[in-house]
């Protein structure tokens, strides 16, 4: 639980970031500091982008994996670590 | 001929048997036709040459004795008939008299015999039937046939047998032989291989049938279907929650995430990665040729004039067509030197159009009752022009029933009902048409001098009799400012006066009645005069130019309807109907004969009687020291006014008053023309005399122009105007005193604007307009320093000469005395300061 709560505060001391969500391997979101709708929202949506992702990059080469997803839009930028159980979603306003 | 031979083998014989010429064993007889007919011989009938034997019998010619006793022929014969063995005789027909006479009779059977063989053995060959040889018995030969019948022939192959057999019985008792009954089974007979038939090929019916054959049914069964879904998101529940968090996994995985998010996060909050730096900084430069291979100078384009009319001509004014594309007008004049000798009305003053699609013809002419010294088609229709003409009258055209004709000339537009009339007609298309002009002022109300510059005034507002600006209710350019060296500027109306005559005009065929209204009887709205500042007389104006008269309200805008207004119905509103406007810059820049540069306003003003008189200007310089060519505001600054004379030009800043604020160096050769460019602020365009054309850049250099473009022409330059057809076409129109127009191409570098120019420019005029200010502080500082010297000289040597002064007071009168005489000497020290300021 520290753990969490010590990663969660050092990510949410870097500038522009709006929102962290952990998500579980099934699209559930575990921990978050959105509010539910959102969170929800993100997560189903992300998770699904994450698993087309992984798959993609896994067809080209067996042996490669996802390590990070960047999604840059016109207002913010989602960043997405994922890992072998869950991911963690990061949605940051770019400071320029 | 078997006779024949005898007869050669007689002949030998017979000439030896004179006597006899005939064998021993015939006769000749001579038989009468009688004796002929009797027996059936007659000559040629019955007997023939080919058939000359007649076997006649005995018994007929003993007969024939008894009956014809004496009279039968064969009398002669008649012993050898009857010794005769035979039967029959042989009469032959001797046709051919062989023996004497025409028949001769054989009298020995041997000799008939031999007669008939001999006769007889050449015959067969032709008469009779091949005769088939007797049949000879052949000994029999064996075919075969004997084997079969052998074969088929019972033969007892063995003896018979006999049997004895001996019964031991009683004898005497009666035998009776009976069969006995025994089984015969059948032997089957063996099927004969050879009898039998193979069959080979037998016929069978078949019938096709589909492998795949679709059909359908139809059930009753529905194929479900969701109409709609509603989801809720699974959530874990708060303690499944905890329970996750605090498992190892999830510290593994924070572990293992955060340096990766941390990174990107901080890389994030460092810099822009996906802003290209470089390529914002190309942008701005894309434009620029870096190949150089564009030129860097006015390219000439097309070169115009038109060898019938341009003949000895000068050009004194051009303008663009404002909405077509390619169209230019030039005004041709005769040439100065020419006016005292020319004969009265010897040559046509005219206007020309010229278009980009055929530069040696002139597309349209307008006719001028004089030659044209400026004209200006109007802003709001741009078939409308106004012209000014040498002797003082305004001139008004319409050419709206031929811009089909001009626009035909258009590149891209589709080509107009005209021109295939004028393919039709090959030589109407030498005759380039000619426009009359529409009305003419009255002759007495006119200009006395040469009209010299004319000008629409825009749409914004237009101008009472009175001279009060008001607010032009149609926002259509309707009123004209004219002003020519009589030293008078004129404001025209082109529409119905107010008080409309009814006088009917007469329209001359052909010409466009638009203007019918002001034909000859044409009257300025009123007139403004200069009166000079300081002493008495007027200035005389050549050129001028408005202020800028945008308003700053929206209708100025909304102004530039497209309809195009009918001068014909349109009236001179009343002019307590229209409110008066008073943010209307009503001022103007002129330039005049002497060089003057004045700036005055054209409101006419009341004096004391009530009278309406102009006022006077309010400013006057005299910098060109002769004619005035230019006045332009510049189409970007709304209050920087380029002007050029003859030996210099200047640019003046309203509001400034004391002189220009940028003024060039004096010229060694005359400058003839000038204009602003269209695109770029810092941009003029300077024509001189020798055909050269010079293009001052002002964020360059004040004191030389940027570009100098010598031989653009042979001949001084008249006019020049600049032209953006398009974005990417910009043109200069350039006349000459020979009568040739030559558009010149801009290129890229003098037309787009570099970057923040008019900022820039703006700024340079800034800093002018300081350094001007500051210069004429210098000079006012030096004349009162001057004059101060002056004054205290005098009143000092004033007391000395009526008052004794005290010790202290001679003190005191001395330092002042020393003050003043070195301040008049510019020693003083307090004084050093300002004058090196």
């Amino acid at each position: 639980m520290a753990e969490v709560e010590e990663t969660l505060k050092r990510i949410q001391g870097q500038n522009g970031v709006q929102g962290i969500i952990i998500v579980n391997s099934e699209g559930i979101p575990v921990k978050t500091t959105l509010d539910n709708p959102s969170t929800v929202q993100y997560a189903g949506l992300i998770h699904q982008l994450v698993m087309k992702a992984r798959s993609t990059i896994r067809d080209i080469d067996p042996q490669n994996d996802l390590t990070f997803l960047r999604i840059r839009s016109k207002k913010n930028e989602i960043m997405i670590a994922p890992d072998k159980d869950y991911f963690l979603i990061v949605i940051q306003n770019p400071s320029d | 001929m078997p006779r024949k031979k005898p007869k050669s083998a007689k002949s030998s014989a017979g000439s030896k048997q004179k006597v006899k010429g005939h064998p021993d064993d015939i006769v000749p007889m001579v038989l009468t036709s009688a004796t002929q007919e009797l027996f059936g011989c007659r000559a040629d009938e019955d007997v023939t040459g080919e058939s000359p034997y007649k076997l006649l019998k005995k018994d007929d010619i003993i007969q024939d004795f008894k009956t014809r006793a004496k009279a039968s022929d064969f009398r002669p014969v008649k012993q050898i008939v009857l010794d005769y063995p035979e039967d029959e005789l042989l009469l032959v027909f001797d046709r051919d008299l062989i023996y004497g006479q025409s028949f001769y009779l054989v009298l020995t059977p041997e000799a008939k015999k031999r007669i008939l063989n001999v006769v007889q053995s050449p015959e067969p060959e032709t008469s009779e039937v091949i005769k088939t040889p007797e049949p000879k018995p052949e000994p029999n030969s064996s075919l075969g046939s004997e084997q079969e019948i052998d074969e088929e022939s019972v033969k007892e192959t063995r003896e018979k047998l006999c049997f004895k057999f001996r019964l031991r019985r009683k004898s005497g008792t009666l035998v009776c032989f009976s069969d006995s009954v025994t089984q015969v089974t059948g032997i089957p007979s063996d099927p004969d291989r050879r009898l039998g038939i193979t069959l080979l090929q037998r016929d069978c019916g078949t019938q096709a049938v589909s492998r795949l054959q679709s059909s359908t049914t139809q059930t009753q069964w529905t194929l479900p279907k969701n109409m709609s879904t509603q989801y809720t998101p699974r959530e874990l529940s708060s303690e499944e929650q905890d329970n996750i968090l605090q498992s190892d996994s999830m510290k593994d995985f924070c572990k293992s995430v955060t340096p990766r998010m941390l990174y990107a996060l901080q890389q994030e909050g460092i810099m822009d990665v996906f802003f290209d730096d470089w390529k914002a900084l190309g942008t701005a430069a894309k434009d620029v040729d870096w190949s150089g291979k564009d030129f860097k100078g006015l390219k000439l384009y097309k070169a115009f004039s038109d060898q019938d009319y341009t003949k000895d001509k000068d050009i004194s004014s051009v303008n663009w067509h404002p909405t077509l594309y390619g169209v230019i007008a030039v005004a041709l004049t005769a040439k100065r030197q020419e006016q005292e000798s020319t004969t009265f009305g010897a040559q046509d003053s005219l206007i020309l159009f010229y278009s980009f699609s055929d530069p040696s013809n002139a597309q349209l002419l307008l006719e001028c009752p004089d030659d044209i010294y400026a004209f200006e088609f109007c802003p709001s229709d741009p078939n409308i022009i106004v012209g000014g003409c040498k002797n003082g009258k305004v001139v008004l055209w319409d050419i709206s029933a031929h811009v089909a004709h001009l626009q035909g000339t258009q590149p891209v537009k589709k080509v107009s009902v005209n021109t295939d009339t004028y393919d039709l007609y090959p030589k109407k298309e030498n005759k380039t048409p000619a426009v009359p002009y529409c009305a003419v002022s009255a002759i007495e109300s006119s200009h006395k001098a040469p009209i010299t510059d004319v000008h629409w005034l825009p749409p914004t507002f237009e101008v009472t009799k009175t001279g009060l600006p008001v607010e032009n209710k149609y926002n259509i350019s309707a009123q004209v400012v004219t002003c020519s060296p009589d030293c008078a500027l004129m404001f025209w109306d082109v529409r119905v006066p107010h008080r409309k005559q009814n006088v009917e005009q007469r329209t001359l065929d052909g010409v466009p009645d638009t203007f019918k209204h002001l034909d000859h009887t044409w009257k300025p709205l009123f007139r403004v005069s200069l009166p000079k500042i300081d002493t008495s007389g007027v200035y005389a104006p050549l050129k001028f130019s408005l202020a800028n008269t945008a308003r700053t309200t929206e209708a100025a805008d909304d102004g530039s309807s497209k309809v195009v207004p009918d001068f014909r119905q349109l009236r001179v509103p009343s002019a307590k109907t229209l409110t008066a406007l008073e943010d209307v810059n009503t001022k103007l820049f002129i330039g005049t004969e002497s060089g003057e540069m004045i700036y005055t306003d054209w409101k006419l003003v009341k004096d004391d009687a009530g009278r309406l008189h102009s006022a006077k200007p309010l400013h006057c310089f005299s910098i060109h020291h002769w004619l005035v060519n230019t006045v332009q505001l510049s189409p970007f600054f709304k209050d920087i006014v380029l002007t050029t004379g003859f030996w210099n030009f200047a640019i003046w800043k309203e509001g400034v008053t004391d002189g220009p604020i940028i003024k060039s160096p004096r010229f060694e050769k005359w400058c003839t023309a000038g204009c602003w460019s269209l695109s770029r602020p810092a941009i003029f365009f300077i024509g001189k005399e020798d055909g050269s054309i010079e293009v001052w850049n002002l964020l360059e250099n004040t004191n030389e122009p940027a570009q100098v473009h010598t031989l653009v022409t042979n001949a001084e330059i008249t006019c020049i105007k600049p032209w953006t057809a398009s974005p990417k076409q910009h043109f200069l129109a350039v006349t000459d005193a020979l009568g040739m127009l030559h558009v010149l191409e801009i290129p890229k570098a003098l037309c787009v604007p570099s970057w923040n120019e008019s900022l820039r420019v703006k700024k340079v005029f800034e800093s002018a307009e300081e350094r001007l200010k500051d210069l004429v502080r210098c000079m006012e500082l030096l004349k009162n320093e001057q004059k101060e010297a002056e004054e205290p000289k005098k009143k000092a040597e004033a007391d000395e000469l009526f008052k004794p002064l005290t010790s202290e007071e001679e003190h005191n009168n001395h330092l002042k005395l020393e003050e003043s005489i070195l301040r008049g000497l510019g020693l003083w020290p307090s004084t050093a300061n300002t004058q090196d300021a």
